[in-house]
């Protein structure tokens, strides 16, 4: 890995970081419904740097969370957060940009089209699986009330993914990992 | 802004981070058989105690975690339709303990040293090509391209209510996202004109 990709790692970790402190940028929030940026900035890291580097950075960002950095949304950090009932959620950050980015360099879809389920799939649907049973499992609850639980955030998240694919497909474009054949 | 740490002179702040690593973890296995809520809020009052004794910081810190709040009244409303109030008031006394107990971790231990007590149990892991020296740079990044960002987001936005009576808003994302990656090009340029990639062959 040369020092290039090392330091856009590094930059994507912290922009999954700065997504958790900063109010939404425009993204519509409904009300009284807490929603989280920071799968926006999972998948950006997967569709940006690919599977490899997209899950080095949202593991990098874990890391300096756990370390004590309050960059999860609700400026929360630190090792708490392995007790709380959301730590599949955060820690699905890892596998979640890891396969947006693997199925971004192998989807043979038209170039929105295939960031967008790689995001949905990666930055959505991998991130519920991990954090669902979590939930379920810390909280006492069964998997379906978990996952009723989850089921408010879908419609943000479905934006989310648009808006990640949005972005890798245009203005990201030139930095994004060469697609291997 | 950055930094769970609570700058202080109590007994936690000075036992080792390594130490007061392997006690949370030994404290949160024991804590798991425990299902009784009278117990589980006696011990809770003893972390509160803990978070008092620290003085206002401490007390403040205890508020922080209420960001917590509405995952926990879910869990708890969730809990109460589907079992008793015991095992309701058991769960989520149990996930509060927890979080708190390993929160006293964070807020008395430096991120350095944090950061020093990993790279120990990282260390046998460096002969299978983990480098502890770029995760350490890694981590030092992203604690300084925070506050970057956040910066470079307010000034553009700052620059666009200068020139529009309209709000800021999309038109600043593209800017912003090819100004952070341009930066982080220069950021790492700046790295090998320094020698951080040949010092890298060498070791």
């Amino acid at each position: 890995m040369d020092t290039r990709m090392l330091v856009r790692i590094a930059l994507m970790a912290a922009l999954i970081g700065a997504l958790g402190l900063v109010p939404p940028f425009f993204l519509p929030v409904l009300p009284g419904v807490p929603i989280t940026t920071q799968n926006l900035g999972v998948m950006l890291a997967g569709l940006v740097l690919g599977a490899r580097g997209g899950a080095a950075a949202s593991g990098l960002f874990v890391l300096v969370v756990l370390l004590g950095a309050p960059l999860l949304t609700g400026g929360r950090g630190g090792l708490g957060l392995l007790a709380g009932p959301t730590v599949g959620f955060f820690l699905g950050f890892i596998p979640g940009a890891f396969v947006t980015g693997w199925l971004a360099e192998r989807l043979r879809l038209p170039a929105f089209a295939g960031a967008l389920v790689a995001a949905f799939a990666g930055g959505v649907l991998v991130l519920y699986a991990c954090g669902i049973p979590a939930l379920a499992g810390i909280a006492g609850l069964s998997l379906r009330q978990a996952a009723l639980g989850s089921a408010v955030f879908l419609p943000g998240d479905v934006l989310k993914s648009v808006a990640a694919a949005l972005l890798a497909t245009t203005v990201l474009r030139p930095w994004r990992v060469p697609h291997r054949p | 802004m950055i930094g769970g740490y609570l700058p202080g002179r109590s007994l936690l702040h000075r036992l080792p981070a390594g130490a007061k690593l392997i006690g949370l973890a030994l404290l949160s296995v024991l804590l798991v058989p425990l299902d009784n809520p009278f117990v589980l809020a006696l011990a809770l009052a003893g972390v509160v105690l803990v978070y008092a004794g620290l003085g206002r910081a401490g007390v403040a810190r205890l508020f922080q975690w209420r960001a917590l709040l509405p995952v926990l009244v879910v869990i708890g409303a969730l809990q109460l339709w589907a079992t008793t109030p015991t095992v309701a008031a058991a769960s989520l006394l149990r996930i509060l303990l927890m979080v708190l107990l390993a929160d006293l971790v964070t807020l008395s231990t430096r991120l350095q040293d944090m950061m020093d007590a990993l790279m120990v149990a990282l260390r046998p892991f460096e002969r299978f090509g983990l480098d502890a020296r770029r995760l350490s740079l890694a981590v030092a990044l992203v604690l300084r391209f925070v506050p970057v960002l956040i910066a470079s987001w307010h000034g553009r936005a700052e620059a666009w209510r200068a020139r529009s009576p309209r709000r800021p808003g999309l038109a600043l994302v593209g800017a912003f996202f090819t100004g952070a990656l341009k930066g982080a090009d220069q950021v790492a340029e700046a790295l090998d004109a320094r020698g951080f990639s040949a010092r890298q062959r060498e070791d």
